[in-house]
């Protein structure tokens, strides 16, 4: 078991001799499943692996996503929300149209990195914190501005690499493909009433998606 | 009898009410001893003369308490308030004929399935039941005594498909000394498994146990051998049908063709063979399917035929010794009369084309079962080598994966039973044949029957590397060293919880079983239904998995669902033994629960015509009116309800009855009791 | 003329400037006609899914709101950039399946005045709507210079053939519509294997290494394919198969000068147009070399040998016509 999972473990263990938890959540399961989009079918997996099998990126993850789901319906709530799978998912739906039981298995994916953030459970807030940023820009400027969260992220998590990176970032600029200022739309007034009253809802009803 | 404040004459039936209590199924809701005592009393006035319940009435002693009171109390009319009459109608109609009391004078009603299996509240439940007890009541005064109706029923058995099922179930009727049509669409019968090389488990040679029975089913007395023929209409009813059916045009004389191969020698346009060599080998234009075909004579592929097609050639013609080539010859078209029919139509295997993450179709060595059958096969296209889709390079590395196509959403979510096991007896030849290091790939082992476990366990001696995961991709495109022009399966190996790339030569599907293509329409050739996969549907999936709702037709082998050999001969066997059942009864008693055309009401709109599901309803043009065929009719009452004039009434279902039974439910009987006391 | 709602999609106008230029470029010549949605919003690409649920169809709904409201007569929307598209397309499939999240969905755009009924759209790849609204047969018509010699990838990256909730494409593995059109401008169509694997989307920015090995093997496999230049037709895989192949370079330790550039510029070149009108040249891996190639002259390869009249192996199976009626088989004509 790679070091992470050995630490994790420790964690876990020794909550439960202290009498401060149980290994198990069974709830996790039926939470996920509601805050998913769409109807996730998650109770119908029957393991068989094709989605671990199809991911590009599954050498890099903690737990392939098939292995995630295991721990998920085994309620170990703790484990599959520290687990880098789901950060670690590039969204391509190789898994969702393959399942043999139709999961929608990138949308749970999803899920679990808002559930992750929102219990801050995560090891490594590079990702955590790109989304944020970029969703931070948006809110903003209702357009996504790419120069101001590469710099922001660069700077934060990557701020070794920069060098690096100049001869591309000024490729880009020169060939217009970047710009320095955002772009802005006319009623962002309006975009932010929208966003402002979703968050409200997501906070009172704890999710949408499937009942 | 009608609804209203019409007083309603005095009853002159005595009626016996038996309620049940299944034990605590239904006592355990409704107060059975209540709803007995209410009947006696406050049905007293409807013709009640008795009300018991009993713990089970369907046993022996529950049983003669109802006869013993119809003997003793003169009964005429009996009501049991039980279960479904799905279970025990028959056996307390036969209760009441042995007590001398005509069956159809015997009404069930349930309070099990309608009352104590769908209510919490006890007392809502007991006072639903009574009402169901008063509905019953009411109804079996306005029954009639009936009699069964008897039909002969024709000696000759018709059977639909001559693969192993089919040749079973002809050998054996035709053993027990009745006739037997054995009509197949092939130019030789065997079915599927005349393709394969072993089977599981005990790797008999397939054509070594198949081929004796099909010389004995082409040579049998009995049997009339039809191939190269297809049935096209089915007309009658059970113990009398009327089938016709074309044979087609082999171009060959049957009765000058000795079988000697010549023509087919001779022939010089080659043609892949689809069907018997699943893609994998060639035949002529003119051919027989496999070396032991039954019958031996050869048939004409019309359209790849190059006299048909440019009006040359005529080879066939020019060498055969017997002069048995006729290019002249024409479909015939016969017309049979049998009793019974059993359908062993078979089965399609998935097309594997549909996975494109698999490769077939793009990957030359992506093989799927059938064609790794023909492979192996000693009288295949490479007399039984193992080879690449070159002809020629043994592999030395071999991937099996288990359901493709099958417990799979996005195709056949059903399991198709025989896959995991073919996949094991791959692994077993392709050891044994090359050396091969062999993988399997599934999601379960599916082993279940008679020394299907040990196999797995020789299997895995033998060494074959098992991977639980369902393959995600097989694919050419390398990435890692040592996967330069090999297929790569992509699979995550769950047991051990990672993802591999496993370079192989060779990729075999296990594809799953699918029903016929024409399923559906061959279905309603015959007046049965296919179930939502295809299949078709027998009468009870438990306990009569050969007979179908059509009475006197019968299925048995894959077209009714996946199987192995055992349970395809077994099923081949039984529909066997039920038609010869029904023949030795010479004479068939069909339950006259019917429906019939009052004429004189009868309009001649021909509404009914369309809607009968059995094809029963005639129309007679002279009189301009429509008939039912009592013995097609099954007493569905779609007529009945659809007839705008009201012309139509059925036995056991007339207008009468059902109204006096919702007055009965509604309890509006009640009312009279003050006045008749 | 084909009229459509477009929705562009923040990378269209900066880092994909290319892809806007030659789309407006080519659209004109096939008839397409395109109303920009007013006053768009980003979509939230992949970012806003992975933080919480309402607020990000919200921000994506907005913009079938706004094109709702816009629509006069039409009722497709066509997004060219895959992220955008996917967003919208299941933002819509969503609140249909699963109505409970459409509700919510409304009760936060009508707190901006706005609503959107599921259903009401069409959400279209641009792709989709060239090959099937369009025709390939109006496409082969306004072909001028055909791109014959240029051994072209088509790549269509994982989030336009997948999840394909309303079945539009002809296969979520291998789908022909991409090779089709570039043979209808005359290419010499590779048959590429990973035509539909993910380039590694933000990875890049999360975790480049992933990413690197991500890019790196499908580059490698256009390489080893003996491709000139790579198609694609999402600004993610063109930024990260382009911008990021310098840097893959340096990782691995590789030389790879695979040029990547958008169907739409390959068309716009067969239409004739000039190559500095459709954003040649703001691709960092230069495609000069690619382009030289078009049209050249090259010697007749040597007849092949006649045939022997014996079969060499054993027959393979006939290919499937493709997935539901929608795509068409080789050479078919579009109605």
């Amino acid at each position: 078991m790679p070091q992470r999972q050995v630490a994790m473990l420790g964690v876990v263990v020794e909550q439960v001799r202290a009498g401060l938890r149980t290994e198990e959540d069974l709830s996790l399961l039926s939470e996920v499943s509601a805050s998913t989009a769409g109807v996730s079918r998650l109770e119908m997996c029957i393991q068989c692996g094709t989605c671990g099998g199809s991911c590009p990126s599954a050498a890099d993850m903690d737990h392939t996503p098939r292995m995630l789901f295991a721990m998920l319906r085994a309620g170990m709530r703790e484990y599959v929300l520290r687990s880098n799978t789901p950060w670690i998912c590039v969204s391509c739906y190789h898994c969702v149209v393959r399942c043999p039981q139709n999961v929608h298995i990138a949308d749970v994916m999803y899920t679990l990195k808002g559930m992750a953030i929102k219990a801050k459970l995560y090891q490594d807030s590079t990702a955590p914190d790109f989304s944020r940023t970029f969703v931070d820009m948006v809110e903003e400027y209702g357009r996504s501005f790419e120069f101001g969260l590469a710099t922001r992220h660069y700077l934060k998590h990557f701020p070794l690499r920069l060098p690096s990176m100049t001869p591309m970032a000024l490729g880009m600029l020169s060939k217009e493909r970047m710009t320095i200022t955002p772009k802005r739309i006319r009623q962002i007034g309006q975009l932010k009433a929208i966003l402002k009253r979703a968050k409200q809802m997501e906070a009172t009803n704890g999710h949408g998606g499937a009942s | 009898m009608s609804s209203g404040n019409g007083r309603k004459p005095a009853v002159t039936e005595r009626i016996g009410v038996y309620v049940c209590h299944c034990g605590s199924n239904i006592a355990g809701i409704v107060n059975v001893q209540e709803v007995a005592e209410w009947a006696a009393s406050r049905l007293k006035h409807r013709g009640v003369v008795i009300g018991r319940d009993y713990k089970f009435m369907c046993s022996s002693l529950g049983q003669e308490l109802i006869e013993r009171d119809i003997k003793e109390l003169g009964l005429t009319r009996v009501v049991v308030a039980a279960c479904s009459p799905h279970l025990h109608e028959k056996t307390f109609r036969v209760a009441c004929e042995r007590a001398g009391l005509n069956p159809f004078l015997m009404e069930m009603v349930s309070i099990r399935e309608q009352v104590s299996w769908v209510h919490t509240d006890k007392e809502v439940a007991t006072l639903k039941a009574q009402a169901v007890v008063s509905g019953g009541v009411e109804r079996v005064l306005h029954h009639e005594a009936l009699e069964p109706l008897r039909v002969p029923i024709h000696p000759a058995t018709l059977v639909v498909g001559g693969g192993i099922a089919g040749i079973q179930a002809a050998l054996e009727i035709a053993d027990a000394g009745f006739p037997v049509y054995l009509v197949e669409r092939e130019p030789s019968i065997g079915g599927h498994m005349a393709q394969f090389d072993k089977t599981f488990p005990t790797l008999d040679c397939a054509a070594c146990i198949l081929t004796p029975r099909m010389v004995q089913a082409g040579s049998h007395p009995n049997i009339t051998l039809m191939t190269w023929s297809e049935v096209e209409k089915v007309e009658g009813f059970v113990g009398n049908f009327e089938v016709t059916v074309r044979k087609r045009a082999r171009m060959v004389k049957e009765d000058l063709c000795t079988g000697c191969g010549i023509c087919q020698e001779k022939c010089p346009k080659k043609v892949v063979d689809t069907i018997y060599e699943a893609g994998l080998g060639y035949r002529k234009a003119v051919y027989t399917p496999f070396a032991q075909a039954v019958p031996k004579f050869p048939v004409m592929d019309v359209e790849n035929c190059t006299y048909f097609i440019k009006g040359t050639c005529k080879a066939c013609e020019k060498f055969c010794p017997t002069n048995a080539i006729d290019f002249t010859q024409q479909d015939q078209v016969l017309r049979l009369n049998v009793g019974s029919i059993i359908l062993a139509t078979g089965y399609e295997i998935f097309d594997a084309r549909k996975v494109s993450n698999y490769g077939y179709g793009r990957l030359a060595n992506v093989f799927t079962s059938l064609e790794m059958e023909r492979l192996t096969n000693a009288a295949g296209p490479t007399n039984g080598q193992i080879v690449l889709r070159d002809g020629k390079t043994v592999p030395k590395s071999v991937g099996v994966i288990h359901c493709v196509g099958s417990r799979d959403r996005n195709f056949n979510n059903y399991c198709s039973v025989i896959c995991c096991m073919q996949s094991l007896k791959f692994a077993h030849l392709v050891h044994e044949r090359t050396g091969a290091r062999v993988y399997n790939f599934y999601i379960d082992m599916r082993t279940p029957f008679k020394d299907y476990d040990e196999f797995y366990q020789r299997v895995l001696e033998e060494g074959t590397l098992f991977v639980r995961g369902k393959v995600a991709e097989v694919t050419d495109a390398a990435r890692l060293p040592g996967e330069e022009g090999k297929l790569i399966i992509q699979v995550e190996d769950t047991l051990a919880g990672k993802q591999r790339r496993i370079p192989v030569d060779m990729v075999i599907l296990s594809v799953g079983l699918e029903p016929r293509p024409d399923a559906q329409e061959v279905a309603r050739r015959f007046g049965i239904s296919c179930s939502v996969n295809g299949w078709f549907i027998e009468k009870h999936p438990k306990l009569d998995p050969v007979a179908t709702m059509t009475e006197g037709i019968y299925i048995a082998g894959c077209a009714q669902g996946p199987k192995d050999i055992p349970a395809t001969v077994s099923q081949g066997a039984a529909a066997a033994a039920r038609v010869l059942g029904k023949i030795q009864q010479k004479e068939l008693a069909l339950e006259p629960v019917r429906a019939s055309v009052l004429e004189e009401r009868c309009s001649g709109c021909r509404i009914c015509n369309s809607l009968c599901p059995f094809n029963a309803i005639t129309y007679h043009e002279d009189r301009m009116v429509s008939e039912i065929n009592p013995a097609l009719c099954q007493g569905c009452g779609t007529c009945v309800a659809a007839c705008p004039a009201g012309a139509i009434s059925g036995t056991v279902f007339s207008n009468e009855q059902v109204l006096a039974q919702i007055e009965g439910l509604l309890l509006l009987n009640l009312g009279e009791e003050a006045l008749a006391a | 003329m084909k009229h459509y709602l477009l929705y562009p999609g923040c990378s269209m106008e900066a880092s994909a400037r290319a892809y806007y230029d030659s789309l407006m470029q080519v659209a004109e010549p096939i008839g397409l006609e395109l109303e920009e949605i007013k006053d768009w919003n980003c979509c939230g690409a992949t970012e806003y899914l992975g933080i919480s649920l309402t607020p990000a169809y919200a921000l994506i709904s907005r913009n079938l709101a706004l094109a709702s409201q816009q629509a006069n007569g039409s009722r497709t929307v066509v997004a060219p950039c895959s992220a955008c598209y996917l967003n919208l397309a299941k933002a819509d499939y969503y609140m249909r399946e699963q109505p409970r999240l459409g509700k919510m969905v409304n009760e936060a755009l009508a707190a901006g005045g706005l609503a959107y009924q599921p259903g009401s759209l069409d959400v279209r790849h641009l792709l989709d709507v060239i090959v099937y609204d369009i025709g390939l047969e109006t496409v082969k018509s306004k072909v001028v210079r055909p791109l014959s010699n240029l051994r072209v990838a088509p790549y269509l990256g994982c989030m336009v053939p997948r999840p394909d909730f309303e079945k539009r494409w002809s296969d979520h593995e291998h789908p022909v519509e991409l090779d089709q059109l570039l043979k209808a401008l005359g290419a010499e169509v590779i048959d590429f294997p990973l035509k539909t694997h993910c380039c590694g989307g933000h990875m890049t920015q999360i975790s480049p290494d992933t990413a690197f090995e991500l890019i790196r093997r499908l580059v490698s496999s256009a390489d080893h394919y003996q491709a000139d230049i790579m198609a694609t037709l999402c600004p993610m895989c063109q930024l990260n198969l382009d911008a990021y192949q310098g840097e893959m370079n340096r990782h691995f330790g590789t030389h790879y000068r695979m040029p990547v550039v958008f169907f739409t510029q390959l068309m716009g070149l067969a239409f004739g147009l000039k190559p500095q009108d459709l954003g040649f040249g703001s691709e960092l891996v230069s495609a000069k070399a690619a382009l030289t190639k078009i049209g050249l002259q090259v010697p007749q390869a040597p007849a092949a040998p006649p045939k022997g009249r014996k079969e060499q192996g054993l027959p393979m199976p006939k290919p499937l016509p493709p997935r539901g009626s929608r795509a068409l088989a080789e050479g078919e004509v579009q109605k």
